[in-house]
Formats: C-alpha cells, structure tokens, sequence
C-alpha cells in the first residue's frame, strides 16, 4: 500500500534481514545436512539410536528431486521479493503496487467500455426504454447493484420499495428516477409516540386504516382524523394522498412500503421510519445511472 | 506395581475416548450446517441453531477438541515410550484433561449463546482464554518435564515436532488473544485495523501450521515406523524439514490477507514463504512414506497403516494446493470462494483426521491390554468410508469453488458482471448437496469406529505398562 511508511528505519531493516536471514538459513541448512560427516551410518544403515522397544532411523541421503524442488522454491523467492516490494521500505525493481494495478484495470476497463455507456446517455431515458438491448444492459447493471435490496425481480421488500409497478414515492419521471439513484433518497417519518400517546396513535391508526378504503372502528378513525388533520396533513397531504416532493406515501391505496396491517401501520406511527436510499453518483457515475433508469421506467411502462 | 515404574496410560485413556466422543460431536454440527446450507430450513428459526454460530462451534469441536484430544493423547503416550519415562507430573496430567474438557464445554455453551471474539478459530471470549493459557503452561509443563526426566539419550523426532507444536501454540495464543475486556463476556482486541488482521492471520494460518501439522506431524513420525515396523527413512531428512517447516511457517499468515489494507511488502512475504513452504512440508510426506520402502505389501492387509499412508498423501495434497492458492494470481480467483473450505478439509479430514483415526486404532488396544481392535474388518470399512467421503468432499468444493471464482469475475462486452451474485448461489446446490453428502459418510465412519471401540474396551481391565529399566 503506497501510503504505508515504516515508523523507524530500524523496522525496515528487522524485514529486511529477518527475510533475507531466513531465506539464507534455508539454504545453508540443507547445504549443511547434505554433506556427508565422517562417522556417519552408511545408505541402509540405521543410526544406532533406539527408542521404545523398536524405533530405529535410516540416515538415507535428501532425495534430489526434493533439494531440486527447494532450490527452485528459494530462487524464485529471491528474485520476486528483487521485482516487487517486499524488503521493507523498497518497493522493487518493478515498482509495482496493488493501488497501481487497481488503477490500472480500472483504467483499462474505463476505455473499453466507458463509450458504450456514454453512447447510451445520448439518448433520452424514454426512447432506451423501447430497446430491448439497452433495457437487458440495464438489468445487468440493475442485478449487481440493487437486487441485494430491491430484489431480484425488483419487488422489493418490507421497507423496500417495488420497483416494478407504477407506484412512486418520489415521482416516476425518468429524470426523478435517475436522481433517486445519483443523490439517493432520505425517506424519514418521525416517531409519534410521545405526541399522541397510546390512545392517540391507535385512533390514528384507525383513521389511516379507514382511508386506505378498509373498515375500521367508526368512533376511533373520526377522532383519528381530528389529529391527522393536525399532525399529518403537513407531509400526508390533507386527503392523505402523499407528497412526492417530500417522499411521503399515499396512505389512500393499497400500496404500502413497510407492510399495511393494522400493527404495522401503528408501528410505523409511534416509532416512526426511517428509510434510506444511498447515492450512487460516485460509484456509478451519470451515464450508467441514465441506463438504469431506463431500465427501471420500462419495469414501470 | 507402584506408579512411579509404570506408564501414565490413565490420561492417555481419557484423551483417546474423547477424541473419539468430540470427533463425533464436532463432525455431526459440521453436517447439520453443511444441510442447512442446503436448507435453510433447518436452523428451525432458533438463534443457537444458525449458521453463523454453529459454524465457529463445529471449528472449535474439530479442531481444538477432536484434534486437540488426539494430541494430547498421543503426545503423552509418545513422550512416555520414547523417553523411557513416567509423565512428569499425574496431577498436571490430570488438570490438563479436565481443564481442557471445560474449555470444550464452555465454547459448547458460549459460541451458540453468540459470544464470540469474531476472530477467526479464536472465538472463544477472554475468560476462557485464560483457561486455555493455564490448561496450555500445565500441559508444557508435563510435557517438557517428561523430556528432562527421560532416560534414552536422544531426543526422538516425534518429540520435536510436539514440543514445537506446544510452544509455538502457546505464543500464538497468547498474542493473538490480547484483548481488553469491557465486561464478563465481551473484550476488543488489543491491536486496531490492519494490524489486528495481521495478527488474527498470523495465529490463524499458524494454528494450520503448527497445531494442524506440525502436533500431527509428530503422531505420524510415532505411530507409521512403529505400525510399519520399519526405520524411519531419513533422520536428515527429518532436521531439515523440521527447522525449515518451523521457521518458514510463521511467515505464511499474510497470504490470507491479499489484495487487502495489508501493506504489499507484507503480502508479498507472506507469499513467497509459503512458496518455500513447500518443500520442507513435502519433507515429511517423503520421510513417513519413505518408511514403508520395502514393506508396502502390508498396506494390502493392514487397514491402520492404510490410514496412516492415505493421511500423508492428503497431507501431501494440501500442502502442494497451499503454496499454489497463496500465489497472488491464484489467490485472486481462488480466495472467498468455496475452493478454500475443500483445501481446507482436504487437510482436515483427509490427513488430520485420517492420521488420528489410524492411530488411535493403534493406541486403544493397547490402553486396554488387547493385542488388536475388537473387529479388523471395521477398521478396513471405516477405512473405505472415510476415504470415499473425503473425496466427494473436496471434489465438490474444488468444482463449487473454481466455478464461484469464475462467475464472478465474468463479465459481459459492454463490461457489466456476467452473473449476480444469486445466480452463482443457485448453481452451487449440487455441489453443496454432494459435500453435505460426503460429510455425511464421513460420519458415518465415525459411528462404525465407536462401536469397533466400544466391544474393544467393553469389559477390558485398563492396561498398566512397566516402564523398561534399561537405557
């Protein structure tokens, strides 16, 4: 890692000799077991020592295809830690590190295939919608940066938005779904607990329930509405249809991010939400959010 | 007879049936969650049955208390015989064993509860790391002791490789667990970042070098001359793989941290050491195959010696597979994927597991004062099973792994990957079920083992051995 420095000069040469100090004992140890001592048993001899009742040893010579494949192993070591960084502070002859591969690739990926990117990002997002071969670019692109949250299918989940119908929390535009993706999104509903109390979140449960067109206690949702009309209309709009701007759900249909059954729905009131879509403009960049968003309007069309 | 000139065979007795006891154990959990990769299914929504906390038990079961108790068994006994010498202290022997058997029980009960360290085959949380320390200084202790109360001259090879394998686990505990405890059950460790992973991998692959090699190196240079009956082939051998296997391994860790926050200097190391690793691990494949020069006949009707040999060449397999992954390039396609659990077990099961089981049919019946094991016959089913079982595992992994490595580094013209990361999941079912499978079998040999031991020892008096007084 180039930014990497050694605190003293003292570490870089405890790397350095301890490296070349090992390699070299390797050498010399087999260097000095191979040589032949005066008084030694001979090929087929044991050594003479004993232990429990019948452990003998042979002293039978290093067999040379071993030494030959330890040799190989040491030289090849020698010479990789001369080309690439290994001994402390120097970087090899070959001054190669993992960043400048990284860029490298990086580089060589961004020259390749930048232009057919780029070539996409002429067009308008609606007309890429049409072509079969830039919306299957799309998916791909879609399946390795989204699936992990919004699903394979792009269905979503509990807290997840559907990306494949035509309900929008922040506007299906073409353009409003490329920023989504750019600068991300920051879906918050703040906790009610403490301003309406028990009994005030389940009336306003009830009124919620009651103007997603399901029945509910008559009694309850009238006093729910009062305190809707007080604490929610600001964001819900005062029918409850939601604002796009502000990323606020219509609560009038059927359709509903973290799950509309009564607890759930009173959950998300008392403790309130907090969903968070991240940016992708550095990661992505302009032209490959344009094709996803072709992508995404198409699943919509 | 009085204690003092006779064997310490009691410990070894205890340590020989738990191996037996913990190998099942720490196998079953390995096949539940190699099905419950298969079928989710399976961890039937309780927290102590997932993957994620099941996974480090069954490390810990396999490893530290199946291998473990194979260690200490063998190395007490192997110490003993080849010193001429009683164990140097009966009471150590005897907290090494229970203090062990409670470290095995606490990671029984912590590691499903979700206590963890979260570092990889060092999960266990600080107070039981204490005990392991103190278990771990008797265990030298007894040991060491033995050594220097021995009555034959020399120092057997065997020897050696335990009294590395004991040191080096001791010093790598040690460091490698320095943490700060912030309440009774949870610390953080004692280095930051990058710098806490080299360590992690220092101890990790050091854990494969010396607990998983170098201890059961030891048990090979014992039970294979002695099963064999023949001479070990080369004692020069045996010094130069020794010193270069000891003093090279402690270098490998790095090559498990590619391509990461690692500085390049330090990966590089970590890669061409475990390149030089080769061949003093080959040193010792050579020096225990070698041995059966001009008795190979009797691997033909011997099916413990069958298990002692096919060990090596695992060994062999695993360590020529090692060097190679640890090569950046290979490294490249090779790390994250499932490639690296079949090197895994292909060291795993096929030679520590193999190398215990063989010599634990050696050593039981004669703990308990009989010429053989109960059925010979097993031992040869056993043998055929634990080998078939092996295979299917690491040729699943092997193809799983290359495939995972190869899918996910595919991409399309225009640049984008080729397949999401689900798809290359969805085609990892076969494979996942073979390997459940090869688990499975494996097992099973396991089962057949424990009944072959059970009508060995089932009305045996324990055997008690005089020590030789002859130097």
């Amino acid at each position: 890692m180039s930014d990497f420095e050694f605190s003293s000069e003292f570490w870089n040469w405890w790397v350095i000799g301890l490296t070349l100090g090992n390699i070299l004992a390797c050498w010399w140890l087999i260097a000095w077991t191979s040589k032949k001592r005066a008084g030694e048993s001979a090929v087929g001899e044991t050594t003479g020592h004993s232990w429990d009742e019948s452990l003998q040893e042979y002293n039978n010579p290093l067999p040379r295809w071993w030494l030959w494949l330890f040799h190989i192993t040491l030289v090849f070591s020698l010479i990789y830690i001369v080309l690439y960084p290994g001994l402390g502070k120097f970087t090899g002859v070959w001054d190669w590190t993992q960043e400048s591969q990284y860029d490298q690739e990086i580089k060589d990926a961004q020259e390749r295939f930048d232009p057919i990117f780029a070539a996409y990002a002429q067009r308008p997002i609606p007309e890429l919608a049409q072509d079969a071969q830039a919306v299957k670019a799309g998916q791909r692109l879609y399946l390795n940066y989204c699936a992990t949250c919004h699903g394979s299918d792009a269905h979503g989940g509990p807290g997840f938005p559907n990306l494949s119908d035509n309900v929008w929390l922040y506007g299906g535009e073409p353009d409003t779904i490329k920023t989504s993706i750019l600068d991300g999104r920051q879906g918050m509903m703040p906790a009610w607990q403490d301003a309406l109390g028990d009994a005030g979140v389940d009336e306003v449960t009830a009124y919620v329930i009651s103007i997603s067109g399901r029945e509910a206690d008559p009694v309850k949702a009238e006093a729910g509405k009062a305190r809707f009309d007080m604490m929610c209309v600001a964001c819900h709009a005062a029918d409850g249809t939601g604002n796009p701007a502000l990323g606020a759900p219509n609560l009038t249909d059927a359709d509903w991010l973290y799950g509309g059954s009564p607890g759930v729905i009173r959950h998300s009131i008392a403790k309130g939400r907090n969903g968070q879509m991240p940016s992708h403009r550095e990661f992505l960049g302009e032209d490959k959010a344009h094709l996803l968003a072709a992508y995404l309007y198409s699943l919509s069309q | 007879m009085d204690t003092a000139s006779t064997y310490n065979y009691k410990v070894v007795r205890q340590f020989s049936i738990m191996t037996i006891v913990w190998g099942i154990v720490g196998m079953s959990v390995g096949v539940l969650i190699a099905a419950q990769l298969m079928w989710p299914a399976l961890n039937f929504d309780i927290p102590w049955l997932t993957y994620s906390r099941l996974r480090p038990l069954h490390t810990n079961a396999v490893i530290f208390a199946f291998g473990g108790s194979a260690l200490f068994a063998t190395s007490y006994y192997v110490v003993q015989r080849t010193c001429q010498a009683r164990l140097f202290s009966n009471g150590l022997a005897a907290f090494t064993f229970w203090g062990w058997q409670l470290v095995i029980l606490s990671a029984a009960i912590t590691l499903p509860l979700g206590i963890t360290t979260s570092k990889e085959y060092a999960e266990l949380e600080w107070p039981i790391d204490i005990l392991i320390t103190l278990v771990w200084v008797a265990y030298a202790v007894v040991f060491f002791g033995t050594i220097m109360k021995r009555r034959t001259k020399h120092i057997y090879v065997a020897n050696w490789f335990y009294g590395a394998f004991i040191l080096t686990v001791a010093v790598l505990h040690l460091v490698n667990s320095a943490a700060l405890p912030v309440s009774a059950m949870k610390s953080y460790s004692a280095y930051p970042g990058a710098i806490d992973a080299m360590v992690q991998w220092w101890y990790g692959h050091n854990a494969v070098g010396f607990f998983l090699t170098a201890g059961f190196l030891g048990m090979m240079y014992y039970f294979i001359p002695k099963q064999a009956n023949r001479p070990v082939y080369s004692y020069r051998l045996s010094v130069v793989h020794f010193w270069a296997l000891i003093s090279t391994y402690m270098w490998a860790g790095p090559h498990h941290l590619h391509y990461t926050a690692l500085p390049d200097w330090a990966q590089s190391l970590g890669m061409v050491f475990s390149l030089i690793l080769l061949a003093p691990s080959w040193g010792g494949m050579i020096n225990g195959m070698m041995t059966l020069s001009g008795a190979w006949h009797k691997l033909r009707t011997d099916p413990i010696l069958k298990f002692l040999i096919v060990s090596l060449s695992f060994y062999g397999m695993s360590t020529f597979e090692g060097p190679m992954m640890a090569i950046k390039t290979v490294n490249a396609l090779s790390h994250y994927t499932d490639w690296t659990i079949g090197h895994v077990h292909s060291g795993a099961l096929g030679w520590v597991a193999l190398v215990s089981i063989g010599s634990m049919y050696f050593l039981i019946p004669r703990l308990f004062g009989r010429e053989q094991m109960y059925s010979v016959k097993l031992i040869d089913v056993h043998f055929w099973v634990s080998t078939i079982g092996v295979v299917l595992y690491i040729a699943a992994m092997w193809i799983a792994g290359v495939m995972q490595g190869l899918m996910w580094r595919a991409v399309n013209d225009d640049g984008t990957l080729t397949y999401s990361f689900v798809e290359s999941l969805e085609r990892m079912y076969p494979f996942y079920f073979v390997r459940f499978l090869g688990g499975a079998i494996f097992l099973s040999g396991m089962l057949i083992m424990a009944y072959n031991v059970y009508k060995t020892i089932a009305g045996q008096r324990p055997a008690v051995a005089a020590i030789p007084q002859t130097a």
